[in-house]
């Protein structure tokens, strides 16, 4: 039960747990959550709401979790009360990078299978994280109430894959509630406490760095070392910039100023700084009086993998997104981007993302929080093209793949990790062997339950081969990757052409067997989305100067109103109006007007939204 | 002919009052009335007009039928003549058109056009056309209508082939098309005929048969339309699923110079892009009205009217129509007043469309420039623009209209 929770600063580490709730995305983690809110007070019915921690618009209509969230909560366990550090972390492959920060704030974490869909590849990747991090594992079959939960079948599985008994996975419901005392108890009893020297110079690790508008930079830590303390001096050890610590609390759920924080302890500062970049994730923070030596070392910078030109339809918007992409980057460190320019669209900016939900996510929020009308470029993968002089080139955008001889290009490529029913091996083997996979090994985790490891470059990997996978497998198969370095490959560039004229924003480095799938689709999209002209447009898809596609749009011969009698007159100088506005949304490819809504149905790569809403 | 979807506007006041500025208009500009009847006896497929089947009304005891018409349309008259006042000038031009006006009996249609000579005077030599359906027509009917004083009457013959007025949903006999023609001829009117081209199915030689026979028949005018798939329509559900496909630009521009060809060789002239006169004198002053902007009172449900720059137009319902002027109210439902932007940009978008053109000098400077160009294109006749000062299109043209005037307007 709970009980009044320990002040913050004054709690002794033994008293302190913190852990984190890692799965397999939708296995319920957010809804566990929930549940422990509600069972140590902090959230009382009313305020109540499902997965209360998914506190983003965004999160909320998709029902993921984007961001990870600490909360300190108490619990009392044989009359003594410990205050919990609980972190809810995101399951998609493309926010792995939240949950590796947030393992390194706690000493165990909560590995949660939905006990109707057992062991998934985020369940995989996540333990070997938490291994990797050296916590201790609590695993927990989750949606023991479904009728369809196999907890037996499961819990063999779970125990095998992590060296336990099947007796010692617990089972709950974060729907019901049920079992999650008894998990809150187990944490208490099974999770080491933090251990740190309270006498040091403090030594806090920055797992997290937010910007809010009201309050400036949130930083979040995990202290080490020694105690932090409301209005001293503080340096960031890596700048060596020092600042005041104008507040300092806990998240409970919401901030809660404290007298300052102590070993083992999770909790936030703030300092007035506006730019999360003086408040850097995986820096150690330390007191300004007695510094420490030596600091917590870092995490390794998240490398984007997808990048894709931003390109506002207003031009006049270009100031205003680069301000929002500043704005979204403080709470964003995954995202990067530069300026760059498209003949077709104007000013813009390419940008790196973690993967294609990552993209759908950094867009919608920028039209949503900021108000824009964004189009965005056919996503790529990064090549590195080397010419037959020896000059190498990286390509991030096709436009910039070069022209002259060249002797080789190298794409990246992942490791992956593919978990289904045995059943589907097969199905899943073509599919890999289409997508030029590279099987590496494959493994039983029980009798009808396979692992399968391939090599698969990212290009193919990233765009709809998941809702392939799924598809073959009837929703079976889970997925998860990693990067894994580069392969020399067949690649070749595909331009678009509209009357003789390439059109950037079209153009595309795909493997030499699809590039002729690719200009034909393109080609056929483009005829279907532009609309005719005075004058017939060719529009041809090439390799350098080969044409592997072609298409034609008929000159338009009539577009007259027939008949404009009295009441059709309103009417139809509306419509013209309408149309004077769209006028101002056409983009001229040499004499071809093309309405930015064809750029936008173009490019929009109907696997992209689909694999994003999983 | 207003169209079922009424535009948004601004409120209208109850009194069917206008603003100084527009009524200052009405002495020194001409003025026509339209006189709308929502009537029909089935609705064809393609057809979205405000109009109404008499068991869609509710059948003889409706608030609103055939027989009450007259009286409702009498009362808009007297609102009509309040509002615009001493001053307005006698009526050049009247269009009864629907639905289908001659579901009204003879006498209706003479006793509303009386009600208009009562209250405002006819001008010498006035041009007063009916609407009709071929099978609503006979020779006695046409004869009261010429003695009342209707001097044109336009025949929705819309195709001579069978099978286009199956899917347009057409119920004449075509047979009937020559009995109205000269029934109305022996009477002594006009005679103006309707086509409707690109109707799915028709090839290119079912359209040149209907010209033929519409050609036959020796009209005075001719209207040709593209088919339009109205939304809402029986035939835009029709296309969606699929069952028939949809009308094809390039096919109606082929039959639109077809029509252009062949009626040019018979001796008509067009004069507005869908519209063909024998003669001058033989055009529709009534639509020319339209295009060229003066003003123009709509009685009944759903007519649109235009007095110096204000546009209104009425409730849609025959019964809250009937309703509104049974309380003494003005019928209208909403009204625009145009700014002078929308005004230039009507101006251009209409004069355009017409044989006489729009006069260059009527462009803005920047248009203006812009004509060279439309010339070079074929868009727009040479000689007309430099010997005349006008703005008339080629026959490629008129079928890209909306290219000119976006042209013209973007200019
Ligand atoms: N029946 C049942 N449904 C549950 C339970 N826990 C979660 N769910 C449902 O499972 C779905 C996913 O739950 P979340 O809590 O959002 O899952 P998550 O693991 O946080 O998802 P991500 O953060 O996107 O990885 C929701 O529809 C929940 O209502 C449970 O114990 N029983
Ligand atoms: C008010 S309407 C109909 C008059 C009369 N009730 C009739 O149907 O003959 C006048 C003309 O508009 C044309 N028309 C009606 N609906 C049309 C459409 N959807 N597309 C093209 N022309 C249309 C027809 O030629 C019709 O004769
Ligand atoms: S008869 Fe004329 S107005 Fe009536 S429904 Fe048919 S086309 Fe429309
Ligand atoms: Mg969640």
């Amino acid at each position: 039960m709970a009980r009044t929770a320990l002040a913050p600063h004054a709690t002794p580490p033994e008293l302190i747990r913190n852990f984190c709730i890692i799965a397999h995305i939708d296995h319920g983690k957010s809804t566990l959550a929930d549940r422990m809110l509600q069972l140590t007070g902090v959230v009382d019915a009313r305020a109540m709401r499902a997965q209360y921690l998914d506190r983003m618009d965004i999160e909320r209509e998709r029902g993921i979790t984007i961001k990870s969230q600490a909360v300190r909560m108490p619990w009392e366990v044989d009359g003594t009360t410990y205050a919990l550090n609980m972190i809810d972390t995101p399951g998609h492959v493309d926010f792995t990078y939240e949950v590796s920060r947030s393992l390194a704030a706690c000493e165990g974490a909560v590995l949660l299978v939905d006990a109707a869909q057992g062991i998934e590849a985020q369940t995989l990747a996540n333990l070997y994280l938490a291994m990797e991090n050296d916590l201790t594992i609590i695993p927990v079959l989750n949606k023991i109430d479904l009728p369809a939960a196999q907890p037996e079948k499961y819990a063999e599985e779970l125990a095998k894959l992590i060296g336990v008994e099947p007796e010692d996975c617990l089972r709950v419901s974060g729907k019901t509630g049920a079992g999650v005392e008894p998990l809150l108890d187990t944490i208490v009893a099974k999770l080491p406490a933090p251990v740190g020297n309270p006498d040091a110079p403090a030594r806090a690790m920055i797992f997290d760095s937010v910007y809010d508008t009201y309050r400036g930079v949130v930083t979040y830590v995990r202290v080490v070392d020694g105690n932090l303390n409301p209005r001293e001096r503080i340096v960031m050890m890596s700048t060596k910039a020092t600042h005041e610590l104008l507040e300092i609390g806990v998240i409970s759920p919401e901030p809660v100023p404290s007298k300052g924080l102590g070993v083992g302890e999770v909790g936030y500062l703030i300092t007035g700084v506006k730019d999360v970049r003086q408040s850097r994730v995986g820096d150690t923070v330390t007191n300004a009086s007695k510094p420490a030596t030596k600091d917590l070392g870092g995490y390794r910078d998240p490398k984007p993998m997808v990048f894709s030109g931003l390109y506002p339809i207003d031009g006049s918007d270009y100031p205003d997104l680069r301000e929002a992409l500043d704005k979204l980057k403080l709470n964003d460190a995954a995202l990067v981007y530069e300026p760059e320019t498209s003949a077709a669209l104007g000013f813009g900016f390419r940008c790196g993302f973690l993967g294609l939900l990552h993209l759908e996510i950094v867009r919608e929020r920028l039209e949503r929080e900021f108000g824009l009308d964004l189009i965005s470029t056919q996503p790529n993968v990064v090549y590195d093209v080397t010419m037959d002089d020896g000059k190498q080139v990286h390509v991030t955008n096709p436009s910039e793949y070069p022209d002259g001889k060249i002797r080789e290009v190298s794409e990246p490529v992942v490791r992956a990790t593919i978990l289904a029913p045995t059943e589907f091996v097969g199905a899943i083997m073509e599919l890999c062997q289409q997508k030029r996979g590279n099987l590496r090994g494959m493994d039983y985790l029980s009798e009808d339950r396979v692992e399968m490891r391939y090599t698969l470059p990212l290009a193919e990997i990233v765009f709809d081969f998941f809702d392939q996978l799924k598809s073959r497998t009837r929703g079976y198969a889970s997925l998860d990757y990693e990067p894994d370095g580069e392969q020399v490959a067949d690649l070749v560039k595909v331009e678009i052409l509209l009357q003789g004229e390439t059109v950037d924003a079209f153009s595309a480095i795909v493997h030499k067997d699809k590039a002729y799938a690719y200009g034909v689709m393109m080609a056929s999209k483009l005829k279907d989305l532009i609309p005719r002209q005075q004058f017939e447009v060719p529009i041809q898809a090439a390799i350098g100067s080969r044409i592997i596609a072609r298409e034609n749009i008929r000159a338009i011969r009539k577009d007259v109103l027939a008949k404009c009698y009295g009441g059709d007159i309103s009417r139809k100088r509306k419509l013209l109006e309408k149309q004077k506005e769209g006028k101002k949304r056409m983009k001229m490819v040499g004499r071809v007007e093309v309405p930015q809504e064809a750029f936008i149905a173009a490019l929009s790569s109907d696997s992209a939204g689909d694999k994003a809403k999983k | 002919m207003p169209p079922s979807a009424l535009p948004d506007g601004d409120p209208a006041p109850e009194s069917g009052e206008l603003p100084s500025g527009a009524l200052a208009t009405v002495p020194t500009t001409d003025l026509a009335v339209y006189v709308h009847v929502p009537f029909c006896t089935v609705r064809c497929g393609y057809c979205d007009f405000n109009t109404y089947t008499l068991t869609e009304l509710g059948g003889p005891g409706a608030a609103i039928g055939v027989d009450s018409y007259a009286e409702a349309a009498l009362r808009e008259l007297d609102l009509a003549r309040t509002v615009l006042g001493d001053e307005a000038p006698s009526v050049a031009t009247v269009f009864v058109g629907g639905g289908t006006p001659t579901m009204l009996r003879s006498a209706d249609l003479v006793t509303v056009l009386g009600g208009i000579r009562d209250r405002f005077g006819l001008a010498p030599g006035a041009e007063v056309t009916t609407e009709a359906n071929p099978d609503s027509v006979t020779p006695q009917s046409l004869a009261e209508l010429a003695q009342g004083g209707y001097t044109r009457v336009s025949i929705g013959m819309q195709s001579a082939v069978p099978h286009v007025l199956r899917t347009l949903e057409r119920t004449h006999d075509p047979a009937n098309v020559a009995k109205a023609v000269a029934a109305t001829r022996d009477a002594g009117m006009q005679v103006s005929i309707d086509l409707i081209y690109g109707t799915p199915g028709e090839s290119l030689d079912d359209w040149r048969r209907s010209l033929e026979a519409a050609i036959a028949l020796e009209p005075d005018h001719v209207s040709a339309y593209a088919l339009v798939v109205e939304e809402g329509t029986k035939l835009a559900a029709q296309v969606r699923r699929g069952v028939v496909p949809a009308p094809e630009d390039d096919d109606e521009a082929d039959k639109y110079e077809l029509a252009d060809a062949m009626l040019s060789e018979a001796g008509f002239g067009w004069y507005e892009v869908s519209n063909w006169a024998r003669s001058p004198r033989n055009r529709c002053r009534h639509n020319v009205a339209y295009w060229a902007g003066t003003n123009w009172w709509g009685i009944g449900p759903g007519a649109h009217s235009h007095v110096g720059g204000v546009r209104w137009w009425n409730v849609k319902h025959p019964s809250a129509y009937a309703a509104r002027l049974a309380s003494g109210a003005s019928p209208a439902h909403a009204r625009e007043t145009l700014t002078d932007e929308q005004r230039y940009d009507e101006r251009v978008l209409l004069g355009s469309r017409l044989v006489d053109g729009l006069p260059l000098g009527d462009l803005r400077g920047s248009a203006r420039a812009a004509v060279a160009g439309l010339i070079a294109e074929g868009l727009v006749e040479g000689a007309a623009a430099v010997g005349g000062g006008r703005l008339v299109l080629t026959r490629r043209g008129r079928l890209l209209a909306d290219t000119v005037v976006h042209r013209l307007l973007a200019a």
